[in-house]
Protein backbone atom coordinates (compact mmCIF):
# COMPACT_ATOMS: atom_id res chain seq x y z
CA UNK A 1 0.00 0.00 0.00
CA UNK A 2 1.08 3.39 -0.69
CA UNK A 3 1.36 6.24 1.15
CA UNK A 4 -0.57 8.63 -0.63
CA UNK A 5 -3.21 5.92 -0.91
CA UNK A 6 -3.48 6.05 2.74
CA UNK A 7 -3.39 9.32 3.24
CA UNK A 8 -6.16 10.02 1.31
CA UNK A 9 -8.36 7.06 2.18
CA UNK A 10 -11.06 7.60 4.47
CA UNK A 11 -10.19 6.88 8.12
CA UNK A 12 -12.28 3.66 9.20
CA UNK A 13 -12.40 4.79 12.60
CA UNK A 14 -14.43 8.18 11.82
CA UNK A 15 -16.94 5.95 10.03
CA UNK A 16 -20.56 6.32 11.34
CA UNK A 17 -22.36 3.04 12.58
CA UNK A 18 -19.98 1.89 15.58
CA UNK A 19 -21.81 1.20 18.79
CA UNK A 20 -22.89 4.67 20.46
CA UNK A 21 -21.46 6.30 17.48
CA UNK A 22 -23.37 9.53 17.90
CA UNK A 23 -21.41 10.15 21.39
CA UNK A 24 -18.40 8.06 21.21
CA UNK A 25 -15.99 8.72 18.14
CA UNK A 26 -13.46 5.85 18.69
CA UNK A 27 -11.88 3.09 21.14
CA UNK A 28 -8.27 2.81 21.00
CA UNK A 29 -5.54 0.01 22.92
CA UNK A 30 -2.53 0.70 22.92
CA UNK A 31 0.36 -1.64 24.03
CA UNK A 32 3.78 -0.71 25.24
CA UNK A 33 6.61 -2.98 24.89
CA UNK A 34 10.17 -3.26 24.63
CA UNK A 35 12.62 -5.83 23.09
CA UNK A 36 14.81 -7.72 26.11
CA UNK A 37 18.54 -7.59 26.64
CA UNK A 38 18.30 -3.76 24.90
CA UNK A 39 18.79 -0.78 26.88
CA UNK A 40 15.72 1.71 26.15
CA UNK A 41 15.18 3.96 23.11
CA UNK A 42 17.10 7.06 24.68
CA UNK A 43 20.16 4.85 25.89
CA UNK A 44 20.33 3.17 22.29
CA UNK A 45 23.61 4.78 20.37
CA UNK A 46 22.83 5.41 15.87
CA UNK A 47 24.08 1.72 14.80
CA UNK A 48 22.25 0.70 17.76
CA UNK A 49 18.76 2.04 16.69
CA UNK A 50 19.69 0.91 13.31
CA UNK A 51 19.49 -2.40 14.12
CA UNK A 52 16.78 -2.59 16.42
CA UNK A 53 14.50 -0.85 13.85
CA UNK A 54 15.46 -3.30 10.97
CA UNK A 55 15.25 -6.02 14.23
CA UNK A 56 11.48 -4.78 14.67
CA UNK A 57 10.60 -4.43 11.11
CA UNK A 58 11.38 -7.81 10.05
CA UNK A 59 9.62 -9.62 13.43
CA UNK A 60 6.49 -7.13 12.53
CA UNK A 61 6.39 -8.03 8.74
CA UNK A 62 6.46 -11.90 9.69
CA UNK A 63 4.33 -11.93 12.46
CA UNK A 64 1.61 -9.81 10.50
CA UNK A 65 2.75 -11.05 6.60
CA UNK A 66 2.97 -8.33 4.04
CA UNK A 67 0.04 -8.48 2.54
CA UNK A 68 -1.63 -6.78 5.89
CA UNK A 69 1.27 -4.13 6.65
CA UNK A 70 3.04 -2.14 5.34
CA UNK A 71 6.20 -0.49 6.83
CA UNK A 72 7.03 3.05 6.31
CA UNK A 73 10.67 4.32 7.52
CA UNK A 74 9.87 7.79 9.47
CA UNK A 75 13.40 9.46 8.97
CA UNK A 76 12.75 9.77 5.01
CA UNK A 77 9.51 10.95 4.74
CA UNK A 78 8.08 14.30 3.97
CA UNK A 79 7.19 16.25 7.12
CA UNK A 80 3.55 16.80 5.23
CA UNK A 81 3.04 13.15 5.37
CA UNK A 82 3.99 12.58 8.98
CA UNK A 83 1.86 15.14 9.82
CA UNK A 84 -1.16 13.10 7.65
CA UNK A 85 -0.47 10.22 10.31
CA UNK A 86 -0.40 11.98 13.33
CA UNK A 87 -3.64 13.64 12.03
CA UNK A 88 -4.89 10.13 11.17
CA UNK A 89 -3.68 8.98 15.18
CA UNK A 90 -1.99 6.26 13.26
CA UNK A 91 1.89 7.55 15.00
CA UNK A 92 2.52 10.11 17.56
CA UNK A 93 3.75 13.09 17.85
CA UNK A 94 6.27 11.94 19.57
CA UNK A 95 7.54 9.54 16.70
CA UNK A 96 6.97 12.02 14.05
CA UNK A 97 8.79 14.78 15.70
CA UNK A 98 11.45 12.26 17.00
CA UNK A 99 15.13 11.58 15.20
CA UNK A 100 17.28 9.07 13.83
CA UNK A 101 15.85 5.33 12.37
CA UNK A 102 12.45 4.89 13.15
CA UNK A 103 9.58 3.27 11.86
CA UNK A 104 5.88 2.29 11.57
CA UNK A 105 3.62 -0.65 10.11
CA UNK A 106 0.00 -0.22 9.17
CA UNK A 107 -1.99 -2.46 8.44
CA UNK A 108 -4.19 -1.89 5.03
CA UNK A 109 -7.26 -1.69 6.94
CA UNK A 110 -5.70 1.38 9.31
CA UNK A 111 -6.89 -0.72 12.26
CA UNK A 112 -3.38 -1.48 13.65
CA UNK A 113 -0.47 0.44 13.74
CA UNK A 114 3.24 -0.76 15.15
CA UNK A 115 5.40 2.11 15.88
CA UNK A 116 8.90 1.85 16.28
CA UNK A 117 11.45 3.68 17.84
CA UNK A 118 9.27 5.70 20.03
CA UNK A 119 10.22 6.39 23.59
CA UNK A 120 9.60 2.57 23.89
CA UNK A 121 11.21 0.39 21.55
CA UNK A 122 7.86 -1.13 20.41
CA UNK A 123 3.90 0.42 20.42
CA UNK A 124 1.52 -1.46 19.51
CA UNK A 125 -2.00 -0.24 18.62
CA UNK A 126 -5.67 -0.90 17.69
CA UNK A 127 -8.35 1.85 16.79
CA UNK A 128 -11.99 0.82 16.45
CA UNK A 129 -14.71 2.81 15.73
CA UNK A 130 -17.93 3.67 18.37
CA UNK A 131 -17.20 2.02 21.81
CA UNK A 132 -16.21 -1.54 21.85
CA UNK A 133 -13.03 -1.08 24.44
CA UNK A 134 -13.20 -5.32 24.64
CA UNK A 135 -13.20 -6.20 21.09
CA UNK A 136 -10.03 -3.16 20.92
CA UNK A 137 -8.28 -5.47 23.83
CA UNK A 138 -8.97 -8.74 22.34
CA UNK A 139 -7.15 -7.72 18.89
CA UNK A 140 -4.50 -5.48 20.77
CA UNK A 141 -3.68 -9.30 23.01
CA UNK A 142 -4.05 -11.43 19.83
CA UNK A 143 -1.29 -9.05 17.78
CA UNK A 144 0.59 -8.92 20.98
CA UNK A 145 0.65 -12.91 21.02
CA UNK A 146 1.22 -12.97 17.20
CA UNK A 147 4.30 -10.31 17.74
CA UNK A 148 5.82 -12.47 21.01
CA UNK A 149 6.32 -15.31 18.89
CA UNK A 150 9.29 -13.42 17.13
CA UNK A 151 10.47 -11.10 19.74
CA UNK A 152 11.31 -11.65 23.48
CA UNK A 153 10.06 -8.43 25.81
CA UNK A 154 11.50 -7.13 28.53
CA UNK A 155 9.26 -8.73 31.26
CA UNK A 156 9.79 -8.46 34.76
CA UNK A 157 7.51 -10.84 37.05
CA UNK A 158 7.39 -8.38 39.80
CA UNK A 159 6.50 -5.44 37.23
CA UNK A 160 5.50 -6.81 34.49
CA UNK A 161 6.36 -5.32 30.71
CA UNK A 162 9.40 -2.96 32.10
CA UNK A 163 8.95 0.86 30.17
CA UNK A 164 11.12 3.44 29.62
CA UNK A 165 8.69 5.36 31.36
CA UNK A 166 7.37 4.09 35.04
CA UNK A 167 4.18 5.79 34.37
CA UNK A 168 3.65 3.11 31.86
CA UNK A 169 5.16 -0.48 33.21
CA UNK A 170 3.23 -3.29 34.16
CA UNK A 171 0.34 -3.99 31.38
CA UNK A 172 1.57 -1.58 29.49
CA UNK A 173 -1.47 -0.62 28.69
CA UNK A 174 -3.55 2.53 27.41
CA UNK A 175 -7.20 2.10 26.29
CA UNK A 176 -8.60 5.49 25.62
CA UNK A 177 -12.17 6.50 24.47
CA UNK A 178 -13.00 9.89 22.06
CA UNK A 179 -15.69 11.48 22.85
CA UNK A 180 -17.42 14.00 21.44
CA UNK A 181 -19.74 15.90 23.73
CA UNK A 182 -20.51 19.68 22.85
CA UNK A 183 -23.71 19.26 24.87
CA UNK A 184 -21.47 19.14 28.22
CA UNK A 185 -19.40 21.96 26.56
CA UNK A 186 -22.43 23.89 25.96
CA UNK A 187 -24.55 23.84 29.13
CA UNK A 188 -21.07 24.29 31.09
CA UNK A 189 -21.28 20.88 32.74
CA UNK A 190 -17.75 19.50 31.29
CA UNK A 191 -15.42 20.97 34.04
CA UNK A 192 -17.75 18.64 36.54
CA UNK A 193 -17.05 15.75 34.41
CA UNK A 194 -13.35 16.01 34.12
CA UNK A 195 -13.32 16.19 38.15
CA UNK A 196 -15.28 12.96 38.81
CA UNK A 197 -12.72 11.37 35.99
CA UNK A 198 -9.29 12.21 37.77
CA UNK A 199 -10.42 11.04 40.73
CA UNK A 200 -11.11 7.75 39.55
CA UNK A 201 -7.00 7.89 38.03
CA UNK A 202 -8.40 8.13 34.41
CA UNK A 203 -6.45 10.99 32.36
CA UNK A 204 -8.84 13.54 30.16
CA UNK A 205 -7.17 14.76 27.42
CA UNK A 206 -7.68 16.47 23.92
CA UNK A 207 -8.12 15.26 20.36
CA UNK A 208 -4.57 15.36 19.97
CA UNK A 209 -3.44 13.69 22.94
CA UNK A 210 -1.33 15.03 25.71
CA UNK A 211 -0.95 18.95 26.19
CA UNK A 212 -3.19 19.67 23.67
CA UNK A 213 -6.78 21.38 23.46
CA UNK A 214 -10.10 20.05 23.21
CA UNK A 215 -11.16 20.80 19.74
CA UNK A 216 -14.66 20.37 18.29
CA UNK A 217 -15.55 19.88 21.78
CA UNK A 218 -13.61 16.05 20.94
CA UNK A 219 -11.83 14.34 24.41
CA UNK A 220 -10.37 11.27 24.87
CA UNK A 221 -10.43 9.31 28.01
CA UNK A 222 -8.17 7.30 29.39
CA UNK A 223 -6.53 5.06 32.28
CA UNK A 224 -4.08 6.73 34.32
CA UNK A 225 -2.88 3.91 35.89
CA UNK A 226 -1.19 0.60 34.47
CA UNK A 227 0.15 -1.44 37.08
CA UNK A 228 -1.36 -3.46 39.67
CA UNK A 229 -4.58 -3.98 37.44
CA UNK A 230 -4.96 -6.84 35.10
CA UNK A 231 -6.21 -5.40 31.35
CA UNK A 232 -9.67 -6.26 32.11
CA UNK A 233 -9.74 -4.65 35.80
CA UNK A 234 -8.27 -1.44 33.78
CA UNK A 235 -10.76 -2.11 31.22
CA UNK A 236 -13.50 -2.59 33.36
CA UNK A 237 -13.01 0.90 34.96
CA UNK A 238 -12.71 2.58 31.80
CA UNK A 239 -16.17 0.98 30.58
CA UNK A 240 -18.41 1.68 34.01
CA UNK A 241 -17.11 5.28 33.15
CA UNK A 242 -18.16 5.87 29.83
CA UNK A 243 -21.90 4.82 30.05
CA UNK A 244 -22.41 7.47 32.73
CA UNK A 245 -20.41 10.32 30.67
CA UNK A 246 -22.95 9.29 27.73
CA UNK A 247 -25.79 9.39 29.45
CA UNK A 248 -24.80 12.76 30.94
CA UNK A 249 -24.35 14.45 27.32
CA UNK A 250 -27.44 12.79 26.42
CA UNK A 251 -29.36 14.63 29.22
CA UNK A 252 -27.29 17.40 28.64
CA UNK A 253 -28.73 17.21 25.39
CA UNK A 254 -32.58 16.65 26.12
CA UNK A 255 -31.90 19.95 28.21
CA UNK A 256 -31.36 21.72 25.82
CA UNK A 257 -33.48 21.03 23.26
CA UNK A 258 -36.35 21.53 26.08
CA UNK A 259 -35.30 24.50 27.04
CA UNK A 260 -33.39 26.52 24.81
CA UNK A 261 -34.44 25.10 21.31
CA UNK A 262 -34.03 28.55 19.69
CA UNK A 263 -30.49 29.11 21.09
CA UNK A 264 -29.39 25.46 20.11
CA UNK A 265 -31.01 25.73 16.33
CA UNK A 266 -29.65 28.74 15.88
CA UNK A 267 -25.89 27.45 16.76
CA UNK A 268 -26.17 24.74 14.72
CA UNK A 269 -27.44 26.68 11.64
CA UNK A 270 -25.55 28.96 11.65
CA UNK A 271 -22.08 26.79 12.19
CA UNK A 272 -24.16 25.01 8.62
CA UNK A 273 -24.75 28.53 7.08
CA UNK A 274 -20.85 29.27 7.50
CA UNK A 275 -19.46 25.65 6.74
CA UNK A 276 -21.45 25.63 3.35
CA UNK A 277 -20.35 29.59 2.43
CA UNK A 278 -17.24 30.68 3.46
CA UNK A 279 -14.52 31.47 1.38
CA UNK A 280 -11.57 31.34 4.09
CA UNK A 281 -11.71 29.51 7.45
CA UNK A 282 -8.75 28.28 10.10
CA UNK A 283 -8.87 24.60 10.97
CA UNK A 284 -9.85 25.06 14.52
CA UNK A 285 -12.87 27.58 13.39
CA UNK A 286 -13.84 24.25 11.02
CA UNK A 287 -13.65 21.97 14.31
CA UNK A 288 -15.86 24.05 16.41
CA UNK A 289 -18.50 24.18 13.62
CA UNK A 290 -18.52 20.89 12.26
CA UNK A 291 -19.16 20.14 16.12
CA UNK A 292 -22.10 21.99 15.84
CA UNK A 293 -23.24 20.58 12.66
CA UNK A 294 -22.67 17.07 14.05
CA UNK A 295 -24.85 17.75 16.74
CA UNK A 296 -27.62 19.19 14.99
CA UNK A 297 -27.51 15.94 12.84
CA UNK A 298 -27.43 13.29 15.63
CA UNK A 299 -30.62 15.44 17.26
CA UNK A 300 -32.81 15.44 14.18
CA UNK A 301 -32.60 18.95 13.84
CA UNK A 302 -30.46 19.67 10.86
CA UNK A 303 -31.87 16.72 8.21
CA UNK A 304 -30.27 15.56 4.79
CA UNK A 305 -26.91 16.27 5.72
CA UNK A 306 -24.14 13.33 4.97
CA UNK A 307 -22.96 12.14 8.51
CA UNK A 308 -19.89 10.53 6.90
CA UNK A 309 -19.26 13.36 5.16
CA UNK A 310 -19.21 15.58 8.07
CA UNK A 311 -17.35 12.78 10.37
CA UNK A 312 -14.71 12.78 7.93
CA UNK A 313 -13.95 16.30 7.76
CA UNK A 314 -13.08 16.24 11.17
CA UNK A 315 -10.02 14.88 9.90
CA UNK A 316 -9.48 15.80 6.13
CA UNK A 317 -10.05 19.86 6.87
CA UNK A 318 -6.53 19.53 9.23
CA UNK A 319 -3.98 21.53 8.32
CA UNK A 320 -1.49 18.42 7.06
CA UNK A 321 -4.51 16.82 5.31
CA UNK A 322 -5.66 19.89 3.76
CA UNK A 323 -2.50 20.32 1.75
CA UNK A 324 -2.28 16.82 0.79
CA UNK A 325 -5.36 16.82 -0.68
CA UNK A 326 -4.50 19.84 -2.59
CA UNK A 327 -1.48 18.03 -3.55
CA UNK A 328 0.83 20.92 -2.66
CA UNK A 329 2.29 22.78 0.33
CA UNK A 330 -0.30 26.05 1.21
CA UNK A 331 0.80 28.80 3.20
CA UNK A 332 -1.76 29.43 5.92
CA UNK A 333 -3.64 31.89 3.96
CA UNK A 334 -4.12 30.07 1.34
CA UNK A 335 -4.62 26.99 3.08
CA UNK A 336 -7.98 28.18 4.95
CA UNK A 337 -8.85 29.63 1.45
CA UNK A 338 -8.70 25.83 -0.30
CA UNK A 339 -9.86 24.54 3.25
CA UNK A 340 -13.35 26.68 2.82
CA UNK A 341 -13.40 25.42 -0.78
CA UNK A 342 -13.04 21.41 0.38
CA UNK A 343 -16.38 21.81 2.61
CA UNK A 344 -18.27 23.65 0.42
CA UNK A 345 -17.72 20.31 -2.34
CA UNK A 346 -18.42 18.05 0.26
CA UNK A 347 -21.15 19.54 1.66
CA UNK A 348 -22.52 19.36 -1.47
CA UNK A 349 -22.63 23.96 -1.60
CA UNK A 350 -21.18 25.72 -4.18
CA UNK B 1 -11.35 29.42 49.44
CA UNK B 2 -11.70 32.82 46.98
CA UNK B 3 -8.91 34.44 44.91
CA UNK B 4 -6.34 36.48 47.47
CA UNK B 5 -6.76 39.23 44.06
CA UNK B 6 -10.05 39.42 42.34
CA UNK B 7 -11.80 38.18 45.89
CA UNK B 8 -14.52 36.94 43.39
CA UNK B 9 -13.31 33.26 42.14
CA UNK B 10 -12.37 30.42 43.97
CA UNK B 11 -8.76 30.27 44.31
CA UNK B 12 -7.49 27.05 42.47
CA UNK B 13 -3.75 27.73 41.62
CA UNK B 14 -1.86 27.77 45.34
CA UNK B 15 1.45 29.05 44.83
CA UNK B 16 4.61 29.22 47.23
CA UNK B 17 7.35 32.26 46.43
CA UNK B 18 10.67 32.12 47.79
CA UNK B 19 11.92 35.42 47.79
CA UNK B 20 14.80 36.34 49.63
CA UNK B 21 14.58 33.36 52.22
CA UNK B 22 11.20 34.56 53.25
CA UNK B 23 8.64 31.83 51.89
CA UNK B 24 5.77 33.31 50.66
CA UNK B 25 2.08 31.70 49.99
CA UNK B 26 -0.40 33.06 47.95
CA UNK B 27 -3.43 31.72 45.98
CA UNK B 28 -5.27 32.86 43.03
CA UNK B 29 -8.14 31.68 40.70
CA UNK B 30 -7.18 30.63 37.32
CA UNK B 31 -7.41 33.92 35.31
CA UNK B 32 -6.03 36.05 37.68
CA UNK B 33 -2.95 33.15 38.00
CA UNK B 34 -2.72 33.67 34.20
CA UNK B 35 -3.23 37.63 34.08
CA UNK B 36 0.14 37.47 36.62
CA UNK B 37 1.81 35.37 33.90
CA UNK B 38 1.84 32.20 36.16
CA UNK B 39 1.89 29.42 33.69
CA UNK B 40 -1.81 27.22 34.17
CA UNK B 41 -1.60 23.78 32.32
CA UNK B 42 -5.20 22.52 32.30
CA UNK B 43 -3.91 18.92 32.36
CA UNK B 44 -1.50 18.01 34.98
CA UNK B 45 1.63 16.69 33.14
CA UNK B 46 2.66 13.36 34.74
CA UNK B 47 6.34 13.97 34.09
CA UNK B 48 6.20 16.88 36.10
CA UNK B 49 4.43 15.15 39.19
CA UNK B 50 6.94 12.71 38.18
CA UNK B 51 10.38 15.03 38.49
CA UNK B 52 8.79 16.67 41.63
CA UNK B 53 8.57 13.12 43.66
CA UNK B 54 11.90 12.49 42.32
CA UNK B 55 13.67 15.50 43.56
CA UNK B 56 11.88 15.31 47.15
CA UNK B 57 13.46 11.66 47.14
CA UNK B 58 16.82 13.36 46.49
CA UNK B 59 16.62 15.83 48.49
CA UNK B 60 16.17 13.56 51.18
CA UNK B 61 18.84 11.97 50.37
CA UNK B 62 18.79 9.06 48.63
CA UNK B 63 19.20 7.39 45.79
CA UNK B 64 21.45 10.17 44.16
CA UNK B 65 24.56 9.10 43.61
CA UNK B 66 23.34 5.28 42.24
CA UNK B 67 24.50 4.95 38.72
CA UNK B 68 23.41 1.66 36.34
CA UNK B 69 26.09 -0.42 35.63
CA UNK B 70 24.48 -1.18 32.56
CA UNK B 71 23.39 1.35 30.66
CA UNK B 72 25.25 4.46 32.48
CA UNK B 73 21.80 5.89 33.62
CA UNK B 74 22.72 8.13 36.47
CA UNK B 75 19.92 9.09 39.17
CA UNK B 76 20.04 12.81 38.09
CA UNK B 77 19.41 11.94 34.50
CA UNK B 78 16.34 9.94 35.29
CA UNK B 79 15.56 12.48 37.71
CA UNK B 80 15.34 15.09 34.94
CA UNK B 81 13.97 13.08 32.09
CA UNK B 82 12.01 10.60 33.83
CA UNK B 83 12.55 8.09 31.65
CA UNK B 84 14.80 5.19 32.24
CA UNK B 85 17.88 3.71 30.06
CA UNK B 86 17.38 -0.14 30.40
CA UNK B 87 15.53 -2.65 32.34
CA UNK B 88 17.56 -3.02 34.96
CA UNK B 89 17.16 0.49 36.18
CA UNK B 90 14.55 -0.62 37.60
CA UNK B 91 16.43 -2.32 40.25
CA UNK B 92 19.01 0.21 40.37
CA UNK B 93 16.41 2.82 41.44
CA UNK B 94 14.07 0.59 42.83
CA UNK B 95 14.34 2.59 46.14
CA UNK B 96 13.13 5.50 44.51
CA UNK B 97 11.00 3.64 42.24
CA UNK B 98 8.82 2.21 44.91
CA UNK B 99 7.37 5.35 45.62
CA UNK B 100 6.78 6.62 42.24
CA UNK B 101 5.00 3.43 41.28
CA UNK B 102 3.08 3.99 44.46
CA UNK B 103 1.46 7.55 43.86
CA UNK B 104 1.09 6.64 39.96
CA UNK B 105 -0.65 3.83 39.94
CA UNK B 106 -1.38 3.36 43.52
CA UNK B 107 0.21 -0.19 43.26
CA UNK B 108 3.93 -1.88 43.27
CA UNK B 109 3.30 -5.07 41.30
CA UNK B 110 1.82 -6.54 38.04
CA UNK B 111 -1.02 -8.73 38.17
CA UNK B 112 -1.57 -8.51 33.79
CA UNK B 113 -0.72 -10.49 31.38
CA UNK B 114 2.52 -13.24 31.06
CA UNK B 115 4.19 -13.17 28.10
CA UNK B 116 3.37 -16.90 26.98
CA UNK B 117 7.57 -17.13 26.16
CA UNK B 118 9.25 -18.73 28.47
CA UNK B 119 12.92 -18.16 29.39
CA UNK B 120 12.72 -14.59 29.63
CA UNK B 121 14.21 -14.57 32.81
CA UNK B 122 15.64 -11.13 34.20
CA UNK B 123 19.29 -12.10 34.41
CA UNK B 124 19.39 -13.53 31.18
CA UNK B 125 18.19 -10.43 29.76
CA UNK B 126 20.63 -8.47 31.50
CA UNK B 127 23.68 -10.36 30.32
CA UNK B 128 22.13 -10.63 26.64
CA UNK B 129 22.40 -6.98 27.41
CA UNK B 130 26.15 -6.69 28.88
CA UNK B 131 27.31 -8.92 25.99
CA UNK B 132 25.74 -6.92 22.95
CA UNK B 133 27.79 -4.05 24.65
CA UNK B 134 31.11 -6.19 24.47
CA UNK B 135 30.33 -7.22 20.92
CA UNK B 136 29.78 -3.49 19.79
CA UNK B 137 33.65 -2.47 21.94
CA UNK B 138 34.88 -5.50 19.83
CA UNK B 139 33.82 -4.70 16.36
CA UNK B 140 34.44 -0.91 16.86
CA UNK B 141 38.18 -2.27 18.61
CA UNK B 142 38.77 -4.18 15.45
CA UNK B 143 38.66 -7.44 17.44
CA UNK B 144 36.86 -9.51 15.00
CA UNK B 145 37.80 -12.97 16.72
CA UNK B 146 36.03 -12.09 19.92
CA UNK B 147 33.53 -10.23 17.91
CA UNK B 148 32.40 -13.60 15.50
CA UNK B 149 32.27 -15.77 19.23
CA UNK B 150 30.24 -13.03 21.26
CA UNK B 151 28.02 -13.01 18.05
CA UNK B 152 27.69 -16.64 18.30
CA UNK B 153 27.32 -16.79 22.10
CA UNK B 154 24.58 -13.77 21.56
CA UNK B 155 22.54 -16.17 19.00
CA UNK B 156 22.11 -18.33 21.45
CA UNK B 157 21.56 -16.53 24.20
CA UNK B 158 18.52 -15.88 22.06
CA UNK B 159 15.35 -17.49 22.43
CA UNK B 160 14.86 -20.04 19.19
CA UNK B 161 11.88 -18.96 16.59
CA UNK B 162 13.16 -15.18 17.02
CA UNK B 163 13.37 -13.22 14.05
CA UNK B 164 17.44 -12.66 13.45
Amino acid sequence: MKLDELILSPSPWLAPGGPQSDIVLSTRVRLARNVAGRPFSTRLRPEERQDLEAYLRRAVLSAFGTHTITWFELADMPEIDRRCLVERHLISRELAAGEGVRGVGIDHAQRTAVMAGEEDHLRLQVIFPGLQLHEAWLEADSLDNRLEEHVTFAFSPRLGYLTACPTNVGTGMRASVMLHLPALVLTKQIEKVFRAVARMRLAVRGLYGEGTQATGDIYQISNQASLGRSEDEILKALGAVIPQIIAYEQQARHVLAGESPTMLDDRIYRAWGILTHARTISSDETLALLSAVRLGIHMGRLRGVDLAAVNELFLLTRPGHIQKIRGAELPEPQRDVARAEYIRKRLGAT
Amino acid sequence: MLCQRCKKQPATVHLTEILQNEKRERHLCEDCAREEGVAVKAQINLQDILSGMLEAHETAGRGANLTCPDCGTTYAEFRNQGRLGCPHDYEVFSDALKEVLEKVHGAAEHTGKLPRRAGADLAGQRQLMQLRRQLQAAVEGEKYEEAARLRDLIKNKEAPGETR
